[in-house]
């Protein structure tokens, strides 16, 4: 049994103790894989991380997850088995590639793992990535735990070899965050004794030729119809009980037989294409055949078009996961049987609360939220302190951490779409603003790694078209969000060498913003960056405000001796607390009534000075001065 | 306990308490003793203040990673909030061992919301079997602030499957193997936790 965090490919053959994101990237690497890409996303983002520990194969960070597909692509035809990781929503991102992709099919092994984040831990919708392989016409592989990330990864190579197709593996957060035992084999050479040969008919997609692809790909489909009505992944565990059999993939398999061992399951380790012969062998022999997949009732409609009678999601919720908890009162009304007034009453938000009498709200129910927080000293503390106060403007976001800036005390952002979408949404405000709004100041924020994933092709359209928005391009050399990984702004690859750091003041420039509306500021100098701020919003151009200081969680972040609050100056303003930095607290509240009547509550704060990095950014907040340095301060 | 199939674990607390280092212990713990072991590592965006919680479930063969509402056998809660939090969650005879540092968020602090004037004596009225202490005095008194992991585990060990001597040893050969200085303090930590289960 080996650690989490020791990865080392030479002791595979053993029984591992790992997550599935890992299980994904050692099964890739016991297939033979030689060449792994992906741009960081949660919940898959451990994928590449642990790839790129094991040296037989290439890995990166790419910039967004088309390049990642297309480097794979590019890797496959060469001859290589090749495997990018995403999260749901990069699958869209890099549909473009996938689409056209599927017709000319593969040299080595092609395998797309995209995890879906089923109850939206981290993610900005709860998209389904199995209709993906609907569309494009391709497997869809769903494993049910982390063993089987690994058995099925190793057999995704195989299959797309076999049936010249481009092979999904549909993960989710249940499984890509998962640890289980896994047993592990050594690395399979892979030598498909062929390089890249050219083949214009097949590898071109012009009018012409990609017409004569769209058959062959039908035919494919068909041979892996077959494929799937044969194959044991797609599996019947038999059980006693006949009330109820299920059809199910992925994490719900192991919820349902959690919840009813007894009852026969059908699992679709190879949920596309549907097995519909062995779904209507399993109907033919329960007195209800009931489909339970997570999110989107894809099987059940496939299901119902066959004719088979099947119940889903009239009596499952249509959101977030089936665990036991949300299968068990669905079922036992279907049941008929009497749910347990012990039973907590399930957070879902869909499901039904059954008609009892209702128990008293447990304990705990009505605490407070701990929703996330920017991190103590964060470089965007600062931006949305300015952005708080800037007056009549709109503000588009994006993707990152700095769409917590929607929230308190800031609520200084106003939409959130996908990444890159706060150029267009900001250009679409200005050219779209009515008469309501004429004097309203366009911004958008977004981060530097989501700028070089989908960003720079709005601002270049915003320039382009001569519109009016003041972007804050947050540079912190890192994408925060999903854990602090390196990109070409950082000047590091994946595995931490040097490699080139792209310079936004020049890219902006090279994109059409005028040199003098560039300005790059120290985000923790508050009058530098508001001056920069009040002045280009007034400005009737395009602006660029870059932000240089980096992510305090990346591993060069220098933190400096912490401040305290001298209480006697402290005079309850409250101004600090608008920087929305969590190691301020405030100690007590105190209400006044002014000379001219009117009341004020007064807050008065301490700084947590085991927390404080010393970023120096409230100081500049305080008018009394109360906000002062620790002295003779030891960092532990 | 051991007279049933799956022992639930439920750790919960705040990011950056080591909540998930203190699962991957008793999961590294259950495996060495030839338990099947699952462990969920959902934390959503905990690095940033949000709540973490991991479940640790081990028997002869485990199957749905998440432990469903009711059925945690050990609650191990690092903040007094949390814990109140999840005490829902217990079986009627589950136990809860609680730290009473509380670690009040910035919606707090901000005034947005309040913090629960005594979350134990809201458990205790509940009728939850509870052991409560405060874990970061502990720690603190026996000087590094960190040592709170250690302290949780050595307090909810005698309610484990095995003996409270296999989970210490577990913990000590990971500091033998990294940060060997830390051993004795470690193990003076595990036994201050024992006591505090013992005495609260």
């Amino acid at each position: 049994m080996t650690t989490l965090n020791a990865v080392n490919p030479l002791a595979s053959g053993e029984r591992l103790f790992i997550s599935g994101n890992e299980a994904v990237a050692r099964g890739a690497w016991g297939a033979g894989c030689k060449v792994m890409a992906a741009y960081p996303g949660t919940p898959a983002t451990e994928i590449l991380e642990y790839a790129s520990r094991m040296p037989e194969m290439y890995s990166e960070w790419s910039v967004n997850e088309k390049v990642s597909l297309e480097i794979c692509i590019g890797a496959s035809l060469a001859g290589s088995r090749a495997l990018c990781a995403m999260k749901h929503v990069g699958l869209n991102v890099a549909s473009d590639a996938l689409m056209t992709q599927t017709l000319i099919g593969v040299g080595g092994g092609l395998v797309i793992a995209v995890a879906d984040d089923v109850g939206l831990s981290s993610s900005q919708n709860e998209q389904d990535s199995r209709f993906w392989g609907r569309f494009a016409h391709v497997p869809v592989l769903e494993p049910s735990d982390a063993q089987e990330a690994y058995d099925l990864t190793r057999f995704a190579f195989d299959l797309s070899e076999q049936f010249d197709t481009p092979v999904i593996l549909r993960m989710t957060t249940r499984i890509c965050h998962v640890k289980g035992v896994v047993g592990t084999s050594q690395r399979r050479a892979h030598n498909s004794g062929v390089g890249f040969s050219k083949d214009p008919a097949r590898l071109v997609m012009i009018p012409t030729n990609a017409k004569h692809r769209i058959p062959l790909m039908y035919q494919r489909e068909e041979k892996l119809q077959r494929f799937s009505e044969e194959s044991e992944l797609n599996l019947l565990k038999d059980g006693s009980d006949n009330r109820i059999g299920f059809v199910t993939s992925g994490p719900v398999y192991m919820h349902l037989q959690e919840a009813y061992p007894e009852a026969p399951i059908l699992k679709l380790g190879m949920s596309y294409p549907v097995p519909i012969g062995k779904i209507r062998d399993l109907a033919s022999r329960v007195e209800q055949l009931v489909v339970a997949e997570e999110v989107e009732p894809i099987l059940e409609g496939e299901i119902k078009a066959a004719g088979v009678r099947v119940l889903g999601k009239e009596i499952l919720p249509r959101i977030g996961e089936l665990a036991p908890q949300a299968l068990r009162p669905a079922i036992g009304r279907l049941l008929g049987e009497a749910p347990s007034v012990e039973e907590p009453v399930p957070g879902h938000p869909l499901a039904d609360v059954p008609e009892v009498k209702v128990p008293p709200p447990p304990p705990g129910s009505s605490l407070f939220p701990r929703p996330p927080t920017m991190c103590v000293a964060c470089p965007h503390l600062g931006i949305y302190y300015c952005l708080s106060k800037i007056r009549n403007k709109a503000i588009s976001g994006d993707i990152g951490c700095y769409t917590l800036g929607a929230g308190h005390p800031w609520n200084a952002l106003d939409t959130t779409i996908c990444m890159g979408a706060s150029m267009g949404v900001a250009h679409g405000l200005d050219k779209g603003r009515t008469d309501v709004d004429k004097d309203q100041k366009i911004i958008a924020v977004i981060g530097d790694s989501t700028f070089m994933h989908m960003g720079m092709q709005g601002l270049l359209d915003i320039t382009y078209n001569r519109g009016n928005v003041t972007i804050l391009l947050l540079d912190n050399r890192a994408v925060g969000m999903t854990g602090g990984q390196d990109n070409p702004g950082s000047g590091r690859d994946i595995h931490g060498k040097e490699s080139p750091r792209i310079n936004f003041a020049k890219l902006c420039e090279a994109l059409g913003v005028k040199p003098e509306r560039i300005h790059e500021v120290n985000p923790y100098e508050l009058p530098i960056l508001f001056k920069a701020l009040r002045e280009e919003v007034k400005v009737d151009d395009t602006s660029v405000i870059i932000t240089n200081q980096p992510c305090v969680l990346v591993d060069f972040y220098a933190a400096k001796p912490p401040f305290r609050v001298e209480d006697d100056k402290c005079t309850g303003c409250k101004n600090c607390l608008d920087v929305g930095c969590p190691a301020i607290y405030v100690t007590r509240r105190e209400t006044v009534v002014k000379p001219n009547g009117k009341e004020k509550e007064l807050a008065f704060v301490r700084i947590e000075s085991s927390a404080c990095t010393g970023c120096n950014l409230c100081p500049s907040t305080c008018g009394p001065d109360a906000i002062v340095p620790v002295e003779n301060f030891i960092r532990h | 306990m051991s007279d049933r199939k799956i022992t639930n674990i439920l750790v919960a607390g705040i990011g950056g308490q080591g909540v998930m280092t203190a699962a991957e212990i008793l999961a590294q713990t259950a495996l060495a003793q030839g338990y099947d072991v699952k462990k969920t590592e959902v934390a959503g965006m905990a690095q940033r203040g949000g709540v973490v919680t991991s479940h640790v479930r081990f028997g002869e063969k485990v199957l749905s990673p998440a432990i469903p509402p009711g059925e945690v056998d050990i609650l191990v809660g690092f903040e007094p909030a949390e814990s109140l939090r999840w005490c829902s969650h217990l079986r009627r005879n589950g136990v809860a061992m609680v730290s009473t540092t509380r670690q009040e968020p910035p919606v707090v602090s901000l005034g947005l919301f309040e913090y629960p004037e005594d979350p134990v004596a809201q458990m205790r009225a509940a009728n939850i079997r509870m052991h409560a202490f405060d874990a970061g005095a502990i720690a603190a008194g026996l000087g590094n602030f960190r040592l709170v992991n250690t302290v949780m585990l050595g307090a909810i060990s005698e309610y484990l499957p095995f003996s409270p001597d296999v989970l210490k040893n577990v913990i000590l050969e990971r500091f033998r193997a990294h940060k060997p200085k830390l051993v004795a303090i470690n193990e003076q930590a595990f036994e201050a936790g024992r006591a505090a289960q013992a005495e609260n």
